[in-house]
């Protein structure tokens, strides 16, 4: 299991560190010599990472980075390696509840809660119980809080109980849901317009403001579930629903989703957190909406002069607008001068990044925009070729690309009462560029 | 709030501050102190002198600052176990306390605290918290046996703790059950044979249904717990699976990878036939693609191992190529192990995609990926015949970008690809030619190289183009040092007229100017073959060559078992068993899947599991095949090895010509008077004719005795060229050791060496070059004489030299005492000779131990009146006996020696050999 946790700066000075084996060291000298080897073989070392996961003097380094900060777990042993980075990443989102951004100076200034949380969270290198909303029932930054008996056997069986994300007793004037659906559709595509790879990965990301303990079903167009319900009821009833229905490959759940009811009845049924979660992640492949169509030319005149146009169309409802549209076009490395026009929207060359950057602030539907650049090139002897790399897209649009609709979200209270009725729900769809690229 | 000030303070004198800050009254500054301490510990500073004063501070209500102290108590207690002791009370007190956190804190910090002298006072309060009312405590007492177990384990047995957390199996609470079965798992590990973890169909039973409700840890735990178990049969596992399965929709992608894990390990007994085994098969894809959209880190985690499942079972991923295409802006770890998948579910359905994708790769800006990405377009051809065409003229359309090391990697594929299809893509050698020069790397020019003498006879200046590589040989890699030397043999067997002297100018090279012994073996290898017989020679060096597999870099099935056993962890990250990273016992004993039942057909890999270690395919072709030269590269399988050693038999030996065998003749029968019997006659030569070491003197490890080199050919005498050297006999051959030194202006080249005949059959190991004889007119005086005659391009010289007798001593010299005495009797008297060896003040025994040294052996000893009588016996090279009978009189320094020998000329040659080694 993990031996031990250590949180560095950029500068690969030590934060926090904390040791929970004997084995990656003694308590002194020990630590400190494989706190330096990291430093030195990871923060600064010359060459790129390499990998996340690093063997230094018969220690394994597992680590990952944000921002500025350096997150290492430390261990001899064979441990689940994939564990040890979900426990990072828990870690960091535990961090960010505590006192948003991980930044050198919100770990140092956090430093004690750090220890205190790292104490709680992981046991002799097990990681314990993470729900964010269990550890602030009992780790504060408030000092002492006198708690009575109950309370104190109500945070045990909590940390401790089935259901670890919710506490009992939770009380709201206005039962109240919010349910986003989130889309990034991430694409490839070849110059000649054809799609090397395409799919959407989605997030159903929830708020709920309910009381009690909330039972909560969740039910969307999952072909499979339609399919089913189709045998049962008329054919009709297939060909209207089946075209609607959306072909799921994989889906994930919030632990709080009994994923073995999941598995026999394919039905999403959960005792929700209180607050912001994130219900489930899913990955489709097929039938997803494109919503933007990028057409690439690229012309080389002579050695030292680039013509590029590129055409965007929107492929969606004209009723509906797209937003914060971004195209990113990569320039070579010895560009020495652009002259852009294009016909919406504003557009600059960002000698920094190498790329025009196009933006449009919004964009309806079924139009087409267009933009050209002449390059200006300086003479190299540089015998390689430019490598071309892709053109990128960014943009929000309101719709999911995937085709996927909430079709209900039933709440049932049966020791409070408040009915299904009464929650007000909320539903939003919102579709995003993931990595949404063209080869030129 | 702003902490971050206490990671400022380097003041002089803190450490009297903070002393007398901790020592305060107010609760407040008592607290920032041990703030500041902790923050100077964190930064390495030592302060354990602060350790009273710090252990003071933990008598208080205030959560927070007692768990600071705790904090502290871990890291220092060890450095100060006696003061640890101070603070065992306040722990016993607070595992009483009525507050379960404080309860749980206490067992917790306690068991950190790896003093033997308070694990002693862990005890009592850690059976109370194995049996608290209160599901937290008891999931911390838990862990608290591993980590008592870590450092007294046998404290723990004696205590009777593990039953206890055995009891802890079955508890209400699931997250006590997982943090029971985590410590057991980790007990255990260390007891590879007890049945500790003592899974049954019940246990397991509780396990599955504890997975359903407990954290997302806790059912890692129970995974990883559950992965160890063998089910008893078919049906078990199917159910096993079936609860399992549902584990594949977890967000946490640990809990996913466990399951796979679980279930590709149980899915081995499951019967193919079997309908669920297919539905199975099928669950496995979408969560392996799942895991790809997850953080960079675990993409890399999961990449590693679903690189080991597409290996082990390639059916499940096989429709999956796209989720696997590189992503412009993913982290070049993430590339390279997508680069690797691609490779290995190349089908001929998707070849055309898969290629299209590698040539944009091939384009991109990170020089190791762009390797692979060539390397892997070799590969696809060499995988999928059909689109082997494509291939070569995708790689030939990047060397045309001229971009040097996708050049030089594309050179080294194509080699490749023509050991897989020959004689089917030679057109574009011409281009490879083209870029010669170009080529820095070994690995390409060794590719380079091979391609040029597999093709000598169709490339035109084939032996121009190996002699540009041979002008700089000494500077060369050894890889492309033994390429070369083969590629010219090669070229000397299909075109021998016009590259006789590139031949022999490699063969010496590699001999004689080499101190790498492959390559100077394989040098000896083929200038025998080439000089015994050119016909096998052909047959060996020019055999046909085994095919080389399409699977390439597989891991070895035994150890890819155990690493299926692995799913998730660092060894199958690093694609290495636990073993080889782990120390002590943890992880030595070596996980197999369970045998498949039901299924006859098929038979699987994993059901014929050996029991031989598993060990990674090395690198390089095995020893064999790099000794014959078959160009086995590491993707090849091995074929059965040609008949080679036919033609290596020593005594017939045929100059590169084989046009003088009247030479041969002289040289390899002896002095027919000398020889004793056939069979020693054939042995000793076989000795003998691998005596010679042209490379002599060159990184030669040195025996026991080195005398020093005596100048055999003055300068004066041979235009420049001084020839000075040395006899010796190691391991059994006989050495001519020479230093060639050049004294005159011009560059000699071209040497080569002949002896004359003489006395014992003395003849050069490695054959040279023609030379006429001396003429045989010279009379041989000293039997030991040898001529010697050394050609370069300036001129031949003779000269002789002598070697002493005792390089003549072979090793198994020693007679039998019978055959001793009967030996003695039966020479006649007539050719015994009597010496005397003056001034030698050795004992019997030392003397005795020191011609042992020179191969003359002690057979018996007798003590007659003070006089020590030595009975000894030496045999020649060519089979000659010489007895010796040493007298040695305490306090005389004169020895008699008496020698007897059927070819008494040798006798007076042999006492000098005794004078000398033992005066010496």
């Amino acid at each position: 299991m993990i031996g031990g946790l250590f949180i560095y700066n950029h500068k690969g000075e030590v934060l926090i560190s904390r040791v929970y084996r004997d084995d990656i060291g003694g308590p002194l000298n020990g630590v400190m010599i494989l706190l330096d080897a990291f430093r030195v073989n990871v923060i600064h070392a010359r060459q790129q990472v390499r990998s996340p996961v690093t063997n230094i003097a018969r220690t394994s380094f597992l680590h990952v980075k944000r921002s500025n900060i350096w997150l290492a777990a430390a261990t001899k042993q064979n441990v689940n390696a994939t564990m040890v980075f979900e426990f990072l990443y828990k870690m960091c989102d535990v961090m960010a509840a505590y006192f948003g951004k991980i930044s050198e100076e919100n770990v140092k200034n956090n430093f004690v809660l750090i220890y205190e949380l790292l104490d709680e969270i992981l046991d002799f290198g097990y990681p314990q119980n993470s729900e964010t909303g269990a550890l602030k029932t009992f780790i504060t930054q408030q000092g002492i809080k006198s708690q009575t008996k109950e309370e104190q056997s109500q945070i045990t069986s909590q940390v401790t109980g089935q259901i670890g994300w919710r506490r009992e007793g939770i009380k709201y004037r206005r039962n109240e849901l919010f349910l986003d659906v989130l889309e990034s559709v991430n694409l490839l595509m070849s110059p000649q317009g054809q799609v090397l790879s395409a799919h959407v990965s989605g997030r159903v990301v929830m708020k709920s403001y309910l009381s009690g303990m909330p039972e909560c079903k969740f039910g969307m167009n999952d072909k499979i579930v339609i399919d089913k319900q189709g045998k049962g009821g008329g054919s009709e009833d297939v060909a209207k629903s089946g075209k609607q229905s959306i072909a799921i490959d994989d889906c994930t759940f919030h632990q709080c989703v009994r994923l073995s009811k999941f598995d026999t009845e394919r039905s999403i049924s959960f005792i929700p957190p209180d607050g912001d979660y994130e219900l489930m992640r899913y990955r489709t492949t097929k039938d997803i909406i494109l919503p933007f169509r990028v057409i690439p030319l690229v012309r080389e005149v002579g050695r030292t002069r680039l013509e590029v146009k590129v055409v965007i169309k929107s492929n969606f409802k004209s009723s509906l607008l797209a937003q914060k549209i971004e195209v990113r076009i990569p320039t070579p490395l010895t560009t020495s001068g652009v002259q852009l026009i294009c016909m919406k929207g504003k557009a600059k060359y960002k000698a920094s990044e190498n790329a025009i950057v196009w933006k449009v602030k919004r964009m309806a539907g079924m139009k087409e925009s267009q933009i050209s650049a002449e390059i200006e090139l300086l003479p190299t002897n540089d015998k390689k070729k430019w490598a071309r790399p892709p053109i990128s897209m960014n943009f929000e649009v309101p719709f999911a690309p995937s085709g996927l609709k909430v079709r209900y979200l039933k709440v049932f209270e049966p020791k409070l009462n408040y009915s299904d009725h009464d929650v007000i729900k909320w539903v939003r769809y919102i579709g995003r560029s993931g990595i949404y690229e063209t080869r030129c | 709030m702003t902490d971050s000030k206490y990671f400022t303070t380097t003041k002089k004198g803190e450490i009297f501050e903070l002393k007398a800050e901790l020592n305060s009254d107010k609760k407040e500054k008592k607290k920032e102190a041990v703030k500041k301490v902790i923050a100077s510990m964190t930064v390495g500073k030592d302060v354990s002198a602060l350790f009273p004063d710090v252990v003071n501070c933990m008598q208080t209500d205030n959560l927070e600052l007692k768990k600071l102290v705790y904090l502290y108590l871990m890291n220092y207690a060890k450095s100060q176990p006696d003061m640890a002791i101070m603070a065992v009370n306040t722990f016993v007190k607070d595992c009483e306390d009525p507050n379960p956190l404080i309860r749980a804190l206490a067992v917790r910090t306690m068991g950190c605290i790896r003093v033997d002298k308070i694990t002693e006072y862990l005890c009592e309060p850690l059976r109370k918290c194995l049996k608290d009312e209160d599901p937290y405590v008891r999931k911390t007492a838990a862990v608290c046996v591993a980590k008592l177990h870590d450092i007294n384990a046998q404290l723990v047995e004696d205590q009777g703790f593990l039953d206890t957390l055995k009891d802890l199996i079955s508890d209400s609470n699931p997250m006590v059950v997982a943090n029971a079965v985590a410590a057991l798992s980790e007990i255990a590990e260390s007891h590879p044979n007890s049945n500790l973890l003592d899974l049954n169909p019940q246990t397991i039973n509780k396990l599955l249904t504890a997975l359903n409700e407990c954290t997302e840890w806790g059912q890692i735990f129970i995974l990883d717990c559950l992965a160890n178990y063998t089910p008893r049969d078919d049906r078990e596992s199917q159910s096993i699976c079936e609860r399992v399965t549902p584990r594949l929709s977890h967000a946490n992608s640990a809990v996913v990878l466990s399951a796979v894990k679980v279930l590709m390990k149980f899915m081995e007994m499951l019967p193919k036939d079997l309908d669920y085994y297919g539905t199975l098969l099928k669950k496995l894809a979408p969560p392996l693609v799942t895991l790809l959209s997850a953080e960079p880190e675990l993409q890399y985690v999961a990449l590693r191992n679903i690189n080991l499942i597409v290996q082990r079972r390639p059916e499940i991923l096989k429709h999956e190529m796209k989720v696997f295409f590189v992503k412009y802006n993913d982290p070049i770890y993430v590339k390279l192990e997508k680069l690797d998948i691609m490779i290995r579910l190349a089908s001929q359905a998707n070849i055309a995609q898969v290629l299209a994708e590698l040539k944009e790769y091939a384009t991109e800006v990170d020089v190791d990926f762009v390797r692979k990405a060539v390397r892997a377009i070799g590969r696809c051809a060499i995988k999928v015949e059909q689109s082997a065409e494509r291939c070569v003229s995708t790689l030939l359309d990047l060397i045309q970008t001229k971009v040097n090391y996708v050049v030089q990697e594309a050179i080294v594929v194509i080699k490749d690809i023509f050991r897989k299809y020959p004689n089917k893509y030679e057109s574009v050698i011409a281009t490879l030619c083209e870029n010669l020069d170009s080529l820095d790397e070994p690995e390409a020019r060794a590719a380079m190289i091979w391609i040029v003498g597999e093709y000598a006879e169709r490339i035109d200046n084939a032996d121009e183009l190996l002699e540009s590589f041979l002008e700089g040989f000494h500077d060369e890699s050894t890889q492309v040092q033994l390429q070369l030397l083969t590629a010219i043999v090669k070229l000397f067997l299909k075109k021998p007229t016009e590259t006789q002297e590139l031949v022999q100018q490699v063969l010496s090279l590699a001999t004689q100017d080499s101190d790498n012994p492959d390559l100077r073996d394989r040098g000896y290898i083929y200038w025998r073959l080439l000089s015994t017989d050119p016909v096998a020679a052909k047959e060996v060096v020019l055999a046909e060559k085994p095919l080389i597999s399409e699977e390439t870099d597989l891991i070895e099935p035994t150890l890819l078992e155990e690493l299926i056993c692995h799913i998730g962890t660092l060894a199958s990250v690093y694609h290495k068993p636990p073993s080889a990273f782990v120390e002590g016992s943890r992880g030595v004993q070596h996980k197999r899947l369970p045998g498949s039942a039901g299924s006859v057909e098929s038979p699987d890999p994993g059901a014929a599991a050996t029991e031989t270690p598993p060990a990674v395919i090395p690198s390089q072709g095995d020893l064999l095949g790099d000794l014959l030269n078959l160009d086995l590269t590491p993707t090849t399988t091995t074929g059965p090895p040609p008949p080679t050693t036919s033609g290596m038999q020593m005594g017939a030996m045929d100059l590169l010509s084989g046009g003088l065998d009247s030479l041969v003749g002289l040289l390899h029968q002896g002095p027919p008077s000398l020889s004793a019997s056939p069979s020693t006659t054939t042995a000793s030569f076989g000795g003998l004719d691998d005596l010679f070491d042209l490379g002599g003197g060159v990184g030669m490890p040195m025996g026991a005795l080195n005398p020093p080199k005596a100048v055999w050919l003055p300068a004066m005498k041979a235009k420049g060229l001084e020839i000075s050297g040395v006899f010796v006999r190691r391991a059994g051959v006989i050495q001519m050791e020479m230093t060639l030194t050049n004294k005159a202006m011009s560059v000699m080249t071209d040497f080569a060496i002949q002896f004359n005949r003489n006395s014992f059959g003395l003849a050069p190991a490695g054959p040279l070059q023609i030379l006429t004889p001396l003429s045989p007119n010279q009379s041989i005086e000293p039997l030991n004489n040898l001529q010697v005659a050394v050609k370069n391009n300036i001129d031949v010289f003779y000269f002789s030299c002598q070697y002493p007798i005792s390089m003549l001593f072979v090793e198994d010299g020693k007679m039998e005492r019978q055959v001793f005495l009967a030996t003695w009797k039966d020479i006649p008297n007539d050719n015994e000779s009597q010496f005397q060896i003056k001034d030698c003040h050795l004992n019997s025994d030392a003397a005795s131990n020191k011609l042992q040294s020179s191969n003359i052996f002690t057979i018996a000893k007798r003590t007659v009146e003070g006089q020590d009588m030595l009975y000894q016996s030496m045999k020649l090279t060519n089979g000659i006996w010489v007895l010796a009978e040493l007298r040695v009189q305490a306090g005389n320094p004169n020895y008699t020696i008496s020698l007897k020998c059927r070819a008494p000329e040798v006798s007076q040659c042999v006492f000098q050999n005794y004078e000398a080694v033992l005066k010496n």
